[in-house]
């Protein structure tokens, strides 16, 4: 009883009015608000910070070798003449390969997971090519090295040579001894590693198709190949594009995989058998051994290039997608 | 003529459909021979000494427990930082500001984020932690792999939050609770596998991530709990192993391939099941 009395009692003591319960409240939530508010504008704060700071870096690069930069081959550390062509130009040619083997493959598995799979096989198959994407690109730089390198060196670029030797442009595209890690050697991994965000982008897509559209060609006597031709693929052209541009982004940026097998040798060879350098990979293989300001300023530089270029082609991507989700949601 | 063309289309139509089988077996093939490829070398120099001993200097025997302390460490810390994060600026976006013009771009700028090449990251702590303290250490390693933490929590929770049925606020709304409390006590409950979800796989993301490990965290042959110094990880003890000439510590190497594959896919394996008892309830 005493017990009792005495809680009710302290209780009166502390009860604040409604009033008072109701400000606090109020408080609370506007604090919340804002908490949250400032957190979400920090992401863009990020962005923000990230180009920043690569442009402080790159800054001294830059005011020494100005728009030459971009143009120059040589990248001598000794006498601190540093150009970003081979690097980009290995960037470009590694994600032209890459996407040149994926597009196809990947739009062509999208096909057979919306169109011809039976359904109780969808998902099994579906997870399983997402996996590949779940797997860390160092794995696939380790496999790479130890397992596909020295298969494709034996195996697979003697026949190269050997049939395209005679053949006037494609014989200097397939020049040289067979090293097994090289251009084309990274252009096959980056290709596995793309393909499972073609192929999910794409099956998304091709989903969304409406059925209608779809039975209305069947109707016409279409078959599966034409309906997909002339139906589903007109229908999410913007929407595979963007899927295409994601992998592309994806593709530009991979750095481990491509540092494992590139070979990192900076210079433009003409044959894709030839090793060869990309942006990542030379920021990778040479960040930490960097020495003088403006040899780090340089791989900065580069970085910066880097991040230019992935920005334009993942905007550019992430409209497409855009667009798409409005169409189908609207 | 006509059954010419007929014949024709539906050669064309057979053609298509193999190479679509074709290319699906591609994929696979290739999942199974990288798969294959990790158990077969992983196993291969997998013991308890690996969980147990330091990583070794070249021709004497060793393990990798001071990479994988350092992983565990730096994926924690990460996770610890950019989860709260994530969650608050997600919480916006599908709460305070659902309609609000702030709310798109920031999603476009986070979807960007995203996808944006780790090296990036690893440049961008570099230049204002490493060059600011002077020094690699774990703590700048954790704050890049933080910086790709956020993006994925992003994105889950704002998901995840936005399927949350409107009627379940209003309901809470109409008992006179305050917002805050609505996404805090009803919101966050409904959302929390989701949130779950989108977190596990963030881990699942960074356990594998080396890029932004090399000129952060570095590497450190030795036992190191100072998150003030470099500190050893598994990828990048195996970067630097794999491309060492040693052959035990190519051994090695595979190994710790094989521990994180079966790490990140757990943990894949772990998400998509918290996932699906979530739509199944």
């Amino acid at each position: 009883m005493v017990d009792v009395a005495l809680r009710q009692e302290s209780a009166e003591v502390v009860m604040p009015s409604r009033a008072q319960v109701l400000v606090r409240m109020r408080l609370a939530d506007k604090a919340f608000q804002y908490l949250t508010q400032a957190t979400a504008l920090g992401v863009l704060a990020l962005l923000g910070c990230i180009i920043l700071a690569l442009i402080i870096g790159a800054l001294p690069a830059l005011r020494t070798f100005g728009f030459d930069f971009l143009l120059t081959q040589s990248w001598n550390p000794v006498t601190e003449r540093f150009g970003a062509l081979a690097p980009v130009y290995g960037t470009i040619v590694t994600s032209v390969i890459a996407m040149a083997i994926a597009v196809p493959i990947g739009l062509l598995v999208a096909v057979f997971l919306t169109e011809l799979c039976p359904l109780w096989l969808r998902r099994p198959v579906g997870i399983a090519i997402e996996l590949l994407a779940g797997i860390p690109s160092i794995i696939y730089g380790i496999w790479g090295l130890f397992v596909l390198a020295p298969f494709l060196q034996v195996h697979v670029q003697p026949l190269l040579i050997d049939v395209f030797g005679e053949v006037p442009i494609l014989s200097s595209l397939f020049a040289g001894p067979p090293y097994g890690i090289g251009t084309l050697t990274a252009g096959l991994i980056l290709a596995v590693m793309v393909l499972p965000f073609i192929t999910s982008i794409s099956r998304d897509v091709f989903e969304a198709v409406p059925t209608v559209l779809k039975e209305s060609a069947y109707g016409l006597g279409c078959t599966t190949w034409e309906v997909f031709r002339n139906v589903v693929l007109p229908y999410t052209r913007a929407g595979v594009i963007g899927g295409v541009m994601l992998g592309l982004g994806r593709a530009l940026g991979e750095t481990m995989a491509v540092t494992f097998v590139i070979g990192n040798a900076h210079k433009i060879s003409p044959s894709i058998l030839a090793p060869g350098t990309t942006i990542s990979a030379t920021i990778a293989n040479e960040f930490t051994e960097a020495v003088g300001d403006l040899y780090t300023s340089s791989l900065i530089a580069l970085g910066l290039i880097l991040f230019a270029i992935t920005l334009v082609v993942l905007a550019l991507a992430r409209y497409l997608l855009l667009r798409v989700e409005r169409r189908l949601g609207g | 003529m006509r059954s010419a063309l007929y014949a024709r289309r539906r050669r064309r139509n057979a053609i298509a459909m193999t190479l679509s089988l074709g290319a699906t077996l591609i994929g696979l093939g290739w999942l199974v021979l990288i798969l294959g490829a990790l158990l077969w070398q992983g196993v291969n120099g997998l013991s308890l000494k690996v969980f147990t001993e330091m990583t070794p200097p070249p021709g004497a025997g060793g393990g990798l427990l001071n990479p994988i302390f350092g992983s565990l460490i730096m994926t924690t810390l990460a996770v610890l930082i950019g989860t709260p994060v994530g969650i608050l600026a997600g919480t916006y976006m599908a709460e305070y500001g659902r309609y609000a013009r702030t709310t798109s771009v920031v999603r476009f700028i986070n979807d960007i984020l995203l996808s944006a090449p780790s090296i990036i990251v690893g440049l961008f702590i570099y230049e204002v932690v490493v060059a600011q303290m002077g020094h690699f250490s774990a703590f700048a390693g954790a704050l890049a792999l933080a910086v790709i933490v956020i993006p994925v929590v992003i994105r889950t929770t704002e998901d995840m939050l936005l399927l949350v049925p409107n009627a379940l606020r209003e309901a809470a709304a109409a008992l006179g609770m305050p917002r805050a409390y609505i996404i805090r006590h009803v919101a966050y409950r409904a959302a929390k596998a989701g949130i779950v979800t989108g977190v596990l796989l963030a881990i699942a993301r960074i356990s594998g991530e080396t890029a932004p490990l090399l000129f952060t965290a570095l590497n450190n042959q030795f036992w190191s709990s100072n998150l003030n110094a470099p500190m050893a990880s598994l990828p990048a003890v195996i970067f630097q192993f794999a491309l060492s000439p040693y052959a035990d510590w190519q051994k090695l190497a595979w190994s710790g391939a094989l521990i994180i594959t079966l790490a990140v896919l757990t943990l894949s394996i772990a998400a998509r099941v918290v996932t699906r008892t979530r739509r199944q309830s």
